[in-house]
């Protein structure tokens, strides 16, 4: 184990070297000029030169890599070109929100996911069955951004049911809170859903094929205690390794989510500094996103191979 | 290919269906819609759909919706095709090296993790803002975050191949290793390619409409389902059939491409079986 440990622990810190290098080479190797743009279109030359020189931008590619990587080092991640604050703090701000949003998701994601796919799998054929994969199916179609647009168009406008969008948060008025997420977190949630029921309907099927599920069966156990007990842990397994697959799907969709909704989230903070070429936000906002995935994605794979000892040797 | 046992495949004949009917609506967009896709007519604006001259009712500029559906159908093909074929052969090449060169795996699979580190969409926006609005720059952003994970299936099946019997008897015989490479481990990463890819070509299309909609996909007037979508949004009150139009567009062509996955895969590849049997 100590030696899969370091193995993992390794390949996870070239893994975060580089998505630094890509973190700040997406905004830096391509054309598109960002002192013209935050200079606005009225700026002279000289005005367009005199902010190249004020941002750094004059300096080459290397250098300006090196000073950001040192920086980072010194827990500087470098100051927003349009918020007035560093990244840091525009990051602190915007983090609780989407946050709160995934584990919202993630939350419907588990439950849901996990419910239809074990009772599509123990109903197989059945009409619950196809039910249950036809929902999945359409989840894993369906364009999240269009179905935001129509759920905020039909249980906001039309139901008045929630609120069209916003953000409250939980210190101010917990209740009101977990009303304004509901919508999004289920629009953000239906992708993995359907990616979820699919996935576990396939695992408890397997599953249930095993001997020992048959062995229980035909010593007389009831029903939902072979389901409950015996297959379902099984079947948990094999799903932990597709947490951070379902995770980094779920931090895409905030990005369209809070969008849509109107939340001041990581997300819509990435989104607005890439359509105004806020290149230090973004460069911060990839990095941190992207490292706290490898992060988890660490952990998953540690944790499998703590549950599943066979991982270990197969490397 | 088994193309009898895919025939015979309830859900991948329906897939199949639906992805030709846009196929169809794609190539023949001059013949189905008489109108320019871009051209406006205020007077004609918010008309609903079942109108006889503009059957899927017109836009906030009076523009055909029929029309450009049709249109925006190419440009999601065009997109959905050059992003499978950069991935298809970008993806074969770095996991087939990866996962037979035994040198080459380390290196080449770091990169692709860190690539597939970042939340797919986030970087694409990225890549795709970066370059600038347009149709190649989608396509381009669109493989750079798929290829890893496509070279990760090709690796794996790689790796499975490098060490069987038939391979290692190849060799004694004398084969090279380009020749073990293009005879036997492409062949044999095949089924699972083409599954794969079967399910890019959905991302690909539902990516369109996200960074269309954000500002970073093809840039108007281009009519593409995601445009569309942005562009309805604001008058989704009066006139939702804007939105709703290219919203199924995209649905029946992805849930087309879904049904297609899971029947090659039922078929091609038993062992990652998902649907009913």
């Amino acid at each position: 184990m100590t030696r899969y440990i370091i193995h993992r622990l390794a390949s996870a810190v070239l893994v975060v070297f580089l998505v630094t290098i890509i973190s700040f080479s997406v905004m830096s190797l391509v054309p598109g000029d960002p002192a013209s743009v935050v200079a606005g279109a009225n700026a002279t030359p000289d005005e367009i030169e005199a902010i190249r020189v004020q941002l750094g931008l004059h300096l080459p590619y290397h250098v300006r890599l090196v000073d950001w990587v040192l920086g980072l080092f010194q827990g500087d991640l470098g100051r927003s070109i349009l918020l007035q604050r560093s990244v840091a703090e525009a990051v602190a701000e915007r983090l609780p929100v989407t946050i709160a949003l995934s584990i919202y998701a993630m939350t419907l994601t588990l439950a849901l996911g996990v419910s239809l796919g074990v009772l599509a799998a123990v109903r197989q054929n059945s009409w619950v069955d196809q039910l249950c994969m036809t929902v999945a199916l359409l989840g894993v179609s369906l364009p999240n951004v269009w179905l935001a647009i129509l759920f905020v168009m039909f249980f906001s406008v039309y139901l008045g049911w929630f609120p069209t969008g916003g953000y409250v948060p939980f210190e101010q008025d917990a209740f009101r809170a977990l009303v304004a997420l509901t919508l999004p977190a289920i629009a953000l949630a239906l992708t993995q859903i359907g990616l979820l029921a699919r996935m576990a309907r396939s695992s408890m099927l397997e599953v249930l094929r095993q001997d020992y599920v048959q062995t229980a069966r035909a010593k007389g156990l009831p029903r939902w205690s072979v389901v409950g007990k015996h297959a379902l842990k099984n079947v948990m397994i094999p799903l932990v390794t597709v947490f951070g697959i379902i995770l980094s799907l779920s931090l895409s969709g905030t990005v369209v989510i809070e969008t849509v909704f109107s939340l001041p989230g990581m997300g819509r903070l990435i989104v607005n500094a890439i359509q105004r070429r806020d290149y230090p936000v973004i460069q911060g906002g990839l990095l941190l996103t992207a490292s706290a995935l490898v992060m988890v994605n660490l952990a998953v794979d540690l944790l499998y191979a703590w549950l599943d000892p066979r991982v270990r040797y197969a490397d | 290919m088994p193309i009898r046992r895919l025939l015979r495949h309830r859900l991948f004949v329906t897939g199949l269906s639906l992805f030709l009917l846009v196929v169809v609506a794609a190539i023949a967009a001059e013949w189905i819609a008489s109108h320019n896709p871009t051209r406006m007519n205020m007077r004609l604006r918010f008309t609903a759909p079942g109108d006889p001259r503009f059957l899927l009712g017109t836009d906030a500029f009076g523009r055909d919706i029929l029309a450009r559906l049709a249109h925006g159908a190419q440009v999601s093909l065009r997109i959905g095709v050059m992003v499978v074929v950069f991935t298809g052969v970008f993806g074969t090449l770095f996991g087939a090296l990866s996962g037979y060169f035994r040198r080459l795996d380390n290196p080449i699979m770091r990169v692709m993790d860190a690539f597939m580190a970042f939340p797919a969409i986030m970087l694409a926006i990225a890549i795709a803002a970066a370059l600038g609005p347009s149709e190649l720059n989608v396509v381009i952003a669109l493989a750079a975050v798929y290829t890893p994970r496509t070279a990760r299936i090709v690796r794996a099946s790689a790796l499975v191949v490098r060490e069987a019997e038939f391979v290692q008897a190849a060799r004694v015989a004398g084969a090279g290793d380009t020749r073990i490479l293009l005879g036997h481990v492409l062949p044999n990463s095949l089924a699972p390619l083409i599954v794969q890819l079967t399910f890019i070509f959905a991302y690909s299309v539902l990516a369109e409409a996200v960074l269309s909609f954000l500002g970073v996909g093809p840039a108007p007037p281009t009519p593409t389902w995601g445009n569309m979508i942005a562009d309805g949004r604001n008058f989704i009150r009066e006139a939702p059939w804007i939105t709703l139009m290219p919203g199924i567009a995209i649905s029946i062509t992805v849930l087309g491409l879904n049904l297609l996955g899971d029947g090659l895969r039922d078929v091609l590849d038993p062992r990652m079986k998902v649907t009913s049997s």
